[in-house]
């Protein structure tokens, strides 16, 4: 039996709460609205690159001017009018600060009330409890703070602003940056080559297991503004890293763009674990306003047994479109995508992964868990090949939705192409909706009609849920409960 | 404890309960006996506050005050509990987690201070070992791949956990092996006390062997058409529904 008609108006009368909504008065320094070739010279210049970065940039934006703008994925939107936007936008404050002694206290207020730990005296004391994670924390266009750098140095680890490895670090950004996503690659992809003003670099060199969380924690702040990061990961021989992002932005109505690249090179026998909470704001019950989240994220597993696994729980944003890659070249390498994906109101996600398998041996799980409430859409798109070479390659897909009220709609889109006669693949799917009778029992125990709700929406997600780092793990299920507020039923 | 007046419900546009009259005081046992299709779970569910089960006429006074005005959760954590005919599977919710929630939910409602993961965890050992139940359903998923009988014993321990004021068991004791009826009796009556009260609904006369009722009802095509004391149950289990009913 479904779920009452009553009990959907009834909780989506309880008030929508997105507890990160507030806008901080933080003086800034901004980019003259709009886009042309002189504000891809005034971001370079801003951060002072060095002509090879500027080159790339503006080959990046003349690319893009002859690209069409992609209309292929299961998201409605009005066009974005790309003039309108503020490409640069950075606290006016010191910049490049060598200690967290340096930050503006503003600006760690602003952290300390997004519950970010932006501090290293606790762990560092040896404090318990104190949480065991290096921070890079991204706001607007520019990274604010990056938690134990030295700490992490001694490792040989380098976790920076990527602004600064650009300076820094030439050889390894000149490598690596573009190798996974090309300028070419999509016309979002090609507008952050031109525009990106900040994100994290991290490289773990040969043998190292990093010794902590890397995390880095987006937010917006000013309005009209779009942020543009970059994010470079390298993982050499036989290393390890655990990577988390979290994002989150004011209450407006307007809409405001986030076109992040992420890309990942895994080397022979190393393993990168990215995880992402992204709670974007989502807009209002009437779909007014929220972050328009277009993403391209791709790892390459270059080594042999290399693995990569991406792990999401998206229940941000107005509109997510984003698929998590993982090009698994190395021989036994292995790619995992565990997702949940949540839209509640008049949210919208497209959203899944691809797994381009060429090496041999090569092996992916994909596991999606997809959750629509509200009014809102979601869409599972999954492509998964098999290459010539690919011998014995396997893939194993769960794609599982669950449906909460009868105006929401999901929908699953696999793409399977296989040119390896020995690849396996399998591909599961199921649908669901949370069923009256489940609700009545949780709260002939006690629970509330919402405690419920996030009760069998978060067992429904358990198998990714479990895949998060603990302290973030813990963090998600709240999440899933308050995101659903509102409009479960 | 409990004083149904004239209860009328429908369940899909249909009348289902035509008039119920039943008065329940503290420390008294009442069975619900009936053929099938009678409406007693819908009394079970009116009483707990299911939705879909609309109340057309009657009142129900639950410690004195209305408890049809009251949210399903509301009613369970004033102490209403309902043992489920066919208890519901939650996947990927470890027993544990529900139990842990809903138990400090309830503490909650009553101001008092929850408990954490470990003083629960010796307070469900505890009940466990008092009913001689197996604690690694604790584990599992709610419900998911239990027996049958497992089913009705997670009920039962659930039943032990909450101490309830008012007890409402649907069928129980069906399907349950001789040792588990007598495990689900045992519940009842370690928590029976002049303060509580339980209506049973059952099919069969050997578990009012083990929980002795006070007052044993009929409950035919949507009314209580006759009461008694628990002789009664003899006497049904002797003659069928139908004599009685038409008596
Ligand atoms: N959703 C529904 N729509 C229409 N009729 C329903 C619905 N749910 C229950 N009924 C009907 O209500 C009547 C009473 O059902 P109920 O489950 O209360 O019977 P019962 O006395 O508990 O029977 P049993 O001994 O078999 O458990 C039955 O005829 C049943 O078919
Ligand atoms: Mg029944």
């Amino acid at each position: 039996m479904a779920v009452s008609q009553e009990t959907v108006e009834q909780v989506a009368s309880v008030s929508e709460k997105y507890k990160y909504g507030f806008v901080s008065d933080i003086e800034a320094d901004m980019a003259p609205l709009g886009l042309n070739e002189d504000i891809v010279r005034f971001i370079s210049a801003k951060k002072d690159e060095p002509e090879w970065m500027l080159e790339w940039r503006l080959k990046a934006y003349r690319y893009w001017l002859t690209m069409e703008e992609p209309t292929w994925a299961n998201v409605d939107y009005p066009k974005i009018d790309f003039q309108d936007i503020y490409y640069y936008s950075a606290p006016k404050t010191k910049v490049n600060p060598k200690s967290l002694d340096e930050v503006d206290p503003e600006l760690l207020e602003v952290y300390k009330k997004l519950g970010i730990p932006l501090k290293e005296q606790e762990v560092l004391a040896g404090v318990e409890g104190a949480y065991n994670v290096a921070v890079d924390a991204v706001f607007d266009s520019v990274s604010v703070a990056t938690t134990f750098r030295e700490r992490l140095e001694k490792e040989g680890v380098i976790f920076c602003p990527i602004s600064e490895a650009i300076r820094n670090h030439p050889e390894l950004v000149k490598k690596y940056m573009g190798s996974v996503v090309p300028y070419t690659d999509n016309y979002y992809s090609a507008l952050n080559c031109a525009v990106f003003t900040d994100g994290s670099f991290c490289y773990i060199p040969k043998g190292v297991r990093c010794p902590m969380e890397l995390s880095t924690y987006f937010r917006i702040n000013a309005a009209q503004t779009g942020q543009f990061e970059r994010t470079l990961i390298i993982a050499e021989d036989d290393s390890y890293v655990s990577y988390l992002e979290g994002c989150t932005a004011p209450m407006r109505d307007e809409n405001q763009l986030h076109a992040a690249v992420v890309e990942l090179i895994i080397m022979d026998n190393a393993e990168i674990k990215y995880s992402t909470v992204q709670n974007w704001y989502p807009g209002d019950e009437n779909g007014v306003g929220g972050i328009y989240n277009f993403v391209t994220k791709r790892a390459a597993c270059r080594g042999v047994n290399s693995k990569v696994s991406w792990t999401q729980v998206e229940t941000g944003s107005a509109i997510t479109w984003k698929y998590p890659s993982c090009i698994l070249q190395g021989d036994n390498s292995v790619g995992e995508f565990y997702s949940i994906a949540i839209t509640n109101n008049l949210q919208q996600a497209d959203t899944g992964t691809k797994m381009i398998h060429l090496g041999k041996n090569t092996s992916s799980t994909i596991i999606s868990k997809g959750i629509s409430a509200g009014r809102a859409q979601s869409t599972y798109r999954g492509l998964v090949r098999m290459g010539k070479k690919a011998e014995n390659a396997r893939n194993h897909t769960v794609c599982d939705s669950l449906l909460i009220g009868d105006k929401c709609g999901a929908h699953t889109v696999p793409y399977i192409e296989n040119q390896s006669r020995t690849a396996k693949i399998e591909h599961e799917a199921t649908t669901s909706k949370v069923s009256e009778e489940q609700l009545f029992y949780c709260q002939q125990r006690g629970l509330s009609e919402e405690e419920s709700m996030a009760l069998i929406v978060n067992g429904f997600c358990k198998e990714v849920l479990q895949k998060l780092p603990m302290e973030f793990a813990v963090e998600a299920q709240k999440l899933v409960g308050i995101s659903l507020e509102g409009s479960v039923g | 404890m409990l004083e149904i007046k004239d209860l009328r419900a429908t369940v899909g546009g249909k009348e289902i309960l035509k008039g119920i009259n039943l008065t329940i005081k503290p420390g008294e046992i009442h069975a619900v006996m009936g053929p099938n299709g009678a409406g007693k779970s819908t009394l079970s569910y009116v009483l707990s506050g299911r939705a879909g089960y609309e109340v057309t006429g009657g009142s129900v006074l639950y410690k004195g005050v209305d408890l049809l005005d009251m949210s399903p959760d509301e009613r369970a954590c004033r102490g209403l509990f309902l043992a489920f005919q066919y208890p519901v599977e939650i996947p990927g919710v470890a027993s544990a987690t529900f139990l842990k929630t809903a138990f400090n939910a309830q503490r909650k409602f009553r101001g008092e201070e929850e408990l954490d993961a470990m003083q629960f965890l010796k307070l469900v050992r505890k009940k466990t070992t008092e009913l001689g139940i197996k604690d690694d359903m604790l584990k599992r998923a709610v419900n998911v791949g239990f027996s049958g009988g497992e089913k009705k014993r997670n009920e039962v321990l659930q039943m032990a956990l909450f101490e309830p004021d008012l007890m409402l068991l649907d069928e129980t004791d069906s399907g349950l092996d001789i040792d588990a009826l007598k495990v689900a009796a045992d519940g009842v009556n370690r928590l029976r006390s002049p303060e509580r009260s339980a209506l049973i609904i059952t099919h069969y006369q050997r578990l009012l062997d083990y929980i002795v009722p006070d007052f044993v009802h009929v409950l035919a095509d949507g009314k209580i058409v006759k009461s008694g004391d628990k002789s009664l149950a003899l006497e049904l289990e002797e003659k069928g529904y139908a004599e009685i009913s038409a008596a």
